[in-house]
């Protein structure tokens, strides 16, 4: 029922990417956002998306959930080539998004909120009780153990509780790529280390992982490969043992590092 | 987990927690249930708290001051039966409360309504049934229009409303005439607030709706604890029913009494208002709580961004609050023509609507949006008709009915917006 329950990623889906982009471009009217985007995120990795302000990293994620169709360029999900035109697309193929502002609504509880527009029913009336357990088990799966109750109102939740509401919401449904704008950006230092648990545990649950962050320490933390754009461009899309923070920094600030990142070229275009 | 919320866990039931949520456990004992709703009560959520309290601190100020005549069954058979239309607007003003709208012509409609009904009775001459459809149908219509220039247009729903406000005192105006008042004799329409349900029919229903309600509660708390799922506690449960049983076999016991000032006449039973609102709050109970439709109206009102990025179609649920409730002012102005036994050109004017809001706000509805309940219109209609109800046999001044009735509203709204704030400060 759940994607947690699918079999762990053997050596063959490992070797394949769950999402793939090649060659992406994106323009709003005489801006081109994205120039020649590769990408590949995998399943049972996190990736570490990272960039500068305005570096493309919001419209390469709204692509992704199919709110800015691209102009150009392949998308293959599992292997086989798709078209994102809008977020049904999206959510059609197990693609998920935690935004940064969360979207909850306080005056609605844990369970309610997870099921929020996909409520099960049977006949008319919602099925408060299957709701109830499936929220429960996919909550232990991720072996959250901050929350008091399912039944308590978001309103009472702390920023790092309602993060987690916020991706076990992600994970109720048969997803396969959850991407996580941000899930740190206001968090106090131990309810930061809960949310970058539960991103690694959403890896090792068989989920391909996209992590937006500002944050190196993050990056280094639960990160299995980082992607870098600098003005729209992918510099860099490396395994995390490969990089250091440094070259990183590097990468995000002006698109090369030593033999890493775009050629001399691209960068002057 | 700690080890004695283990063994509260064991004791209250035999489904062992998988992990965490200690609180969906604790919550099973009395003094968990107790805590938690302390806890409610602090972060600025009161419930039915003022509503309750006001029933029963105007009863006994009422009942001092004026003892011959306030806590009679006759008193408060009339005071029920002028609850009733105040009661059913405010119901229908708590959906369009819930998205954080508001709508100051539901007085009015339900005026052009009760027009609407009075000219298919008496110009068209058509069957009841006919005209009551007539009349909630055009409820319905208005409501989608309504609906639409606010969710569809958008236009803030007060200045839609205040305009419509002054629009439709002239529709009803046209359709009555100036000056003119339209008597409504029709037997049918008269009976729902002048007649009364035979004594041994209305025991019988009473007996059902509490032995019905008692069995749902039961089979819901056993279903609920059975699953492992987060329940309230047995005692909380059979206390609830022990209220709702008094309450209604209070009720049921004190209309059964035979309240006619003259000897020769027999009065005595439940008004058919009773029963038709007592309808129309479970109906309404059950669409907020237990389907989709309801579940939607309280996430946008909660926030509306987060329902739309769940895919909940936003502006349907706007509309479909505005048509609910115009729908349901059609109902109470039926409520009100039937008391009245006529429509006047002022119908649904003046304080109608002040009173309505007054009912849901007091009740618990939040003027803000994203909490209330259709049981909130009920209370809260109850204290507004008491007050209403015990001022008219004081006697007092009409001047001071307005004051205090202007009061009332002032405050319920200020406990809002002051538990509102308390909620956002708990946050932090």
């Amino acid at each position: 029922m759940s994607a947690l329950e699918q079999t762990p990623p053997t050596s063959s889906t490992l070797e394949r990417p769950t999402l793939s982009l090649r060659g992406v471009n994106k323009s709003f009217g005489a801006v081109q956002v994205l120039h020649d985007v590769h990408l590949d995120v995998y399943p049972g990795k996190v990736t570490a998306l990272v960039g500068d302000n305005g570096a493309g990293k919001s419209t390469l994620i709204k692509s992704i959930a199919g709110i800015h169709p691209i102009d150009s360029g392949t998308v293959e999900f599992e292997g086989k080539p798709v078209q994102l035109n809008g977020p049904r697309d999206a959510a059609r193929l197990g693609i998920e998004v935690v935004y940064q502002d969360l979207a909850l609504a306080d005056n609605l509880d844990v369970v309610q909120n997870m099921f929020l527009g996909r409520e099960r029913k049977r006949g008319v009336v919602l099925d408060e009780a299957s709701m109830e357990e499936a929220a429960r088990d996919t909550l232990t799966k991720l072996s959250v153990r901050t929350l008091k109750s399912v039944r308590q109102l978001v309103s009472s939740l702390s920023g790092g509780q309602r993060q987690t509401v916020a991706i076990a919401k992600a994970v109720l449904w048969e997803s396969k790529l959850v991407i996580l704008d941000e899930p740190t950006a206001a968090l106090g230092v131990a309810q930061t280390r809960q949310v970058l648990d539960l991103v690694r545990r959403l890896a090792d649950t068989g989920h391909a992982v996209v992590f937006i962050t500002h944050n190196m320490v993050d990056v280094f933390e639960v990160a299995d490969r980082v992607a870098a754009l600098y003005l729209g461009r992918v510099a860099a899309d490396v395994p995390i043992s490969e990089v250091d923070r440094t070259q990183v920094i590097e990468l995000i600030t002006s698109g090369r590092s030593g033999e890493l990142g775009l050629a001399s070229d691209a960068l002057e275009d | 987990m700690s080890s004695n919320t283990l063994t509260a866990a064991e004791a209250s039931g035999p489904h062992k927690p998988a992990a965490g949520f200690e609180g969906d456990q604790r919550d099973n004992t009395v003094g968990g249930a107790v805590r938690g709703y302390l806890n409610k009560l602090r972060a600025g959520d009161l419930g039915a708290l003022p509503a309750v309290l006001g029933i029963v601190v105007l009863g006994i100020l009422f009942t001092a001051l004026r003892p011959d005549t306030f806590l009679t069954p006759l008193n408060l058979a009339n005071l029920l039966v002028q609850s009733t239309p105040i009661i059913v607007l405010a119901m229908g003003l708590v959906f369009v409360l819930l998205l954080g709208e508001i709508d100051l012509s539901a007085g009015v409609v339900s005026g052009v309504c009760s027009a609407v009904l009075a000219q298919l009775l008496v110009q068209a001459g058509v069957a009841w049934p006919i005209a009551v459809l007539g009349a909630i149908g055009a409820g319905a219509v208005i409501g989608v229009f309504t609906g639409s220039l606010v969710g569809i247009v958008g236009i803030p729903s007060f200045v839609v409303t205040l305009a419509l406000f002054l629009g439709f005192q002239g529709v009803t105006l046209r359709l009555i005439g100036q000056g003119g008042t339209v008597p409504v004799r029709e037997p049918v329409i008269r009976a729902l607030a002048n007649e009364n349900l035979p004594v041994t029919l209305g025991w019988i229903l009473a007996v059902l709706v509490v032995v019905a309600y008692a069995a749902f509660e039961l089979w819901r708390w056993r279903s609920q604890r059975a699953r492992g799922l987060a329940h309230q506690p047995l005692l909380l449960v059979v206390l609830r029913i022990a209220v709702i049983a008094v309450v209604v076999f209070g009720v049921t016991a004190i209309l059964s009494v035979d309240r006619a000032l003259a000897a020769a006449i027999d009065l005595a039973g439940i008004p058919y208002a009773v029963p038709l609102v007592v309808v129309l709050l479970l109906v309404l109970t059950f669409v907020l709580s237990r389907t989709s439709f309801g579940r939607h109206v309280y996430a946008v009102g909660g926030n509306a961004e987060a329902a739309r990025r769940a895919g909940i179609n936003v502006t349907r649920i706007r509309v479909l609050a505005f048509v609910i409730s115009s729908s349901l002012a059609a109902i109470s102005g039926i409520l009100a023509t039937s008391r009245l036994s006529s429509v006047t050109p002022d119908a649904g004017a003046g304080n109608t609507l002040l009173y309505a809001v007054g009912a849901a706000v007091i009740g618990g509805t939040s003027l803000f949006g994203g909490r209330g309940r259709a049981r909130d219109a009920v209370l809260g209609g109850l204290v507004i008709a008491i007050i209403a109800n015990g001022l008219g046999l004081l006697g007092v001044a009409a001047y001071l009915n307005f004051i205090i009735t202007g009061g009332v509203l002032l405050l319920a709204a200020s406990v809002d917006a002051l538990a509102r704030r308390r909620a956002a400060t708990a946050r932090r």
